[in-house]
């Protein structure tokens, strides 16, 4: 990127630096610590300069937003033009709870909805299942039938929000029973604009909630890739999640190379069930996590849309620019709070926050300063809301686009996880791709070894968590935090009943039988999903048919 | 020498953050300890009879979902239907501090919450198992 006599002369510079300046300055006062390292543990040089970027080709790697290799945004003209979607992931307790907290978001200036669902809808259990005791509306909102899905949106016009479901193993259905709603108020699907989840390979390596074994919730995946890409053609059909993986204890690089390994294998997938790349990448979308650590975060982020968008070109031959480009949501890292003082998390938050937009986010969450405690409440979500207002509007970090970029160390970080991410794609294929790497438990214990170094050095002092391993107090317990009513569990059980005895059995057996037909055959299984929601089956009754076909996934128990 | 104490880690109902309960496992079993790691999805049943086929001398659950005031109790009742009680029971996750005390009332060890030092666990197994 430099001219060739002139990092001759710079080298040489450095050196006289280092001799006459460095060295001196060593001398008298030493450095505090032997090696600094990033949040992830990387080691960090003292000082970067144009050496360090030299091998870096500007118009090959790092270019112009909106262009080809996308390293400084997908937009033109980033949050000059619109800023990112402030998506608060909200939902708990039952419908009608959830559905007056996003009539709150919406009126203290959310611009899109998140749907938290709770652990037995997610597991494609209704509320009266042996296994849901104790967990219903707990870490979100219960969701047994189209009926739950009715009074969750009602009063909010599916055609002027864009609605982002936290939803894998039955993605199917959640998209089909808000489909549903959608025509109920005389909005086509086309109109509908939103996101998915849709991710089961990080469900396998981090987060849980998966139902069926691999092939068929490929499967699945693909089926929707399909499905939307003529009838609901806004909709992100997948969220492909590095957020969990992080979570988990991943590093950085991991984090970016596991999530694009598992993106590689949904479009591998999607091309062998025969789809044209172009049909359905345009829709794939992202979600990260940011962490505290702010320039490595901001490398991450331009690091995993550069690689993403080179993967795309060379590796599956996309031509539509849109093919190319990642766009991702990202929520700040739930595992940086802490359960001590947890007024300091706002100022994580805010770190986390800058770190998203400088990274050039499409939409984000801001966690709360009670997550530790409990699910948040009003006051302190409105909290993590207002922070990225101030980010937006009083920051002054939205006015240029990518101003991070030519940092020397910025740059040379992005390339750095790049490199490592990448190397970590080529050992996934060598083991034959994510969802084999993920059987063999390959990706889980690299990210489980990342967590117990982490664990042992926040132990050790050598990394050090402000108020939970330094600067301590004593403190009384927080109070006011949100509780669940546990009542919530025999009202869901109630509305079922009320459910069962209303609606048309012979219509629900009917369709849940033609769902199971084409469970058992190929075609796609979209339709008929839609088709039973409709006849208000119930969410566990349609799960109940796949497990029947499917069966469902044995995890790999390891430490 | 004291003698090696067994350990199970489990994670009971439908909540799939296991990164703590990894985290302690491990940890134990770097103290020495003999730690047998159930995996996700494990029902109270379930537990207590592993627990009780391994013949360990604890059971470590952890939860971050909110089930802990259903879950930990049914574990504590099937062992003493079990007659199992002389294993001891702790828990950990995100579980606020007001539910503390009826968990402890109802026979769970300890409780650690976020933040918690796997060398303080450590201690207290070796304090407290008989």
């Amino acid at each position: 990127m430099f001219d060739q006599e002139k990092l001759t002369k710079l080298s040489e510079e450095a050196k006289n630096w280092e001799e006459k300046v460095l060295n001196k300055s060593l001398s008298k006062a030493p450095e505090s610590r032997e090696l600094f390292t990033t949040g992830s543990g990387d080691e960090i040089n003292r000082l970067y300069t144009p050496e360090d970027i030299s091998d870096l080709d500007f118009m090959e790697e790092i270019g112009f937003p909106g262009q080809y290799p996308y390293t400084r945004g997908y937009q033109p003209t980033m949050y000059r033009g619109r800023l990112w979607t402030m998506r608060m992931y909200a939902g708990f307790s039952t419908a009608e709870e959830s559905n007056k907290r996003y009539k709150y978001l919406v009126e203290q200036g959310s611009t899109g909805l998140s749907v938290a669902f709770d652990l037995p809808t997610q597991i494609g259990y209704d509320s009266d299942h042996d296994l849901a005791e104790g967990e219903v509306g707990k870490v979100g909102v219960a969701i047994d039938s189209l009926a739950d899905m009715e009074i969750l949106f009602d009063g909010i016009m599916l055609d002027k929000v864009s609605t982002s479901m936290t939803i894998n193993a039955p993605a199917s259905v959640l998209l089909a029973m808000y489909i549903a709603v959608a025509e109920k108020q005389g909005v086509s699907a086309d109109k509908l604009r939103g996101t998915i989840q849709n991710d089961i390979l990080k469900e396998y390596i981090a987060r849980g909630t998966y139902i069926f074994p691999t092939e068929p919730s490929m499967r699945l995946i693909t089926d929707i890739f399909e499905y939307c890409s003529k009838e609901v053609p806004q909709w992100n059909t997948i969220s492909i999640s590095g957020y969990h993986i992080r979570e988990a204890g991943s590093t950085a690089a991991q984090e970016v190379g596991f999530t694009l390994a598992d993106g590689i294998a949904y479009v591998e997938a999607a091309i062998k069930a025969g789809l044209d790349v172009d049909s359905f990448a345009p829709r794939l979308s992202f979600f990260f996590n940011a962490h505290n650590d702010l320039l490595e975060e901001v490398a991450k982020f331009r690091a995993a849309r550069r690689l993403w968008a080179k993967i795309m070109k060379n590796r599956f031959g996309a031509k539509k620019p849109q093919s190319l480009m990642l766009k991702f949501h990202t929520q700040t890292g739930g595992s940086t709070l802490t359960a001590q003082q947890p007024e300091n998390n706002i100022v994580r938050v805010a770190i986390q926050t800058l770190a998203a937009v400088l990274g050039g986010t499409q939409s984000l969450h801001t966690n709360s300063k009670d997550e530790a405690l409990a699910l948040p409440t009003e006051d302190s979500v409105r909290v993590a809301l207002r922070t990225q207002q101030i980010v937006a509007h009083e920051s002054g970090v939205t006015n240029t686009v990518d101003p991070l970029a030519g940092s020397y160390y910025v740059e040379a970080k992005t390339k750095e996880i790049e490199d490592k991410a990448m190397e970590y794609i080529n050992k996934i294929d060598e083991i034959g791709g994510a969802p084999r790497a993920i059987d063999a438990g390959y990706i889980q214990q690299e990210i489980t070894d990342a967590a117990y170094k982490y664990q042992m050095d926040v132990e050790k002092g050598d990394v050090i968590v402000v108020g939970m391993n330094k600067y301590r107090i004593e403190e009384a317990s927080p109070k006011g935090l949100l509780r669940v009513d546990p009542i919530v569990g025999e009202m869901q059980k109630q509305k079922l009943r009320d459910l069962k005895a209303k609606r048309d059995n012979d219509a629900v057996a009917t369709k849940l039988e033609a769902l199971r037909k084409a469970c058992e055959g190929t075609e796609n299984v979209m339709p008929l999903i839609v088709d039973a929601v409709k006849e208000y089956a119930t969410l566990g009754e349609i799960c109940g048919v796949m497990r029947e076909v499917f069966g469902e996934y044995q995890q790999n128990v390891m430490l | 020498m004291s003698k090696l104490i067994r350990v199970l880690i489990a994670k009971p109902g439908l909540d799939g953050h296991d990164r703590g309960a990894k985290m302690i496992a491990r940890a134990l079993r770097d103290a020495g300890m003999e730690v047998i790691y159930t995996g996700l999805r494990q029902t109270p049943e379930q537990i207590v009879a592993a627990a009780i086929q391994e013949d360990v001398d604890a059971i470590g659950m952890s939860i971050l979902s909110g089930a802990h005031n259903h879950l930990f109790p049914k574990v504590i009742k099937l062992l003493k239907e079990q007659n199992a009680s002389d294993i001891l029971v702790i828990g950990g996750g995100v579980i606020p501090e007001d539910d503390i005390p009826e968990l402890l009332e109802a026979g769970v060890g300890a409780i650690f919450t976020p933040g918690t030092l796997t060398s303080d666990i450590i201690k207290y197994l070796r304090e407290n198992v008989q």
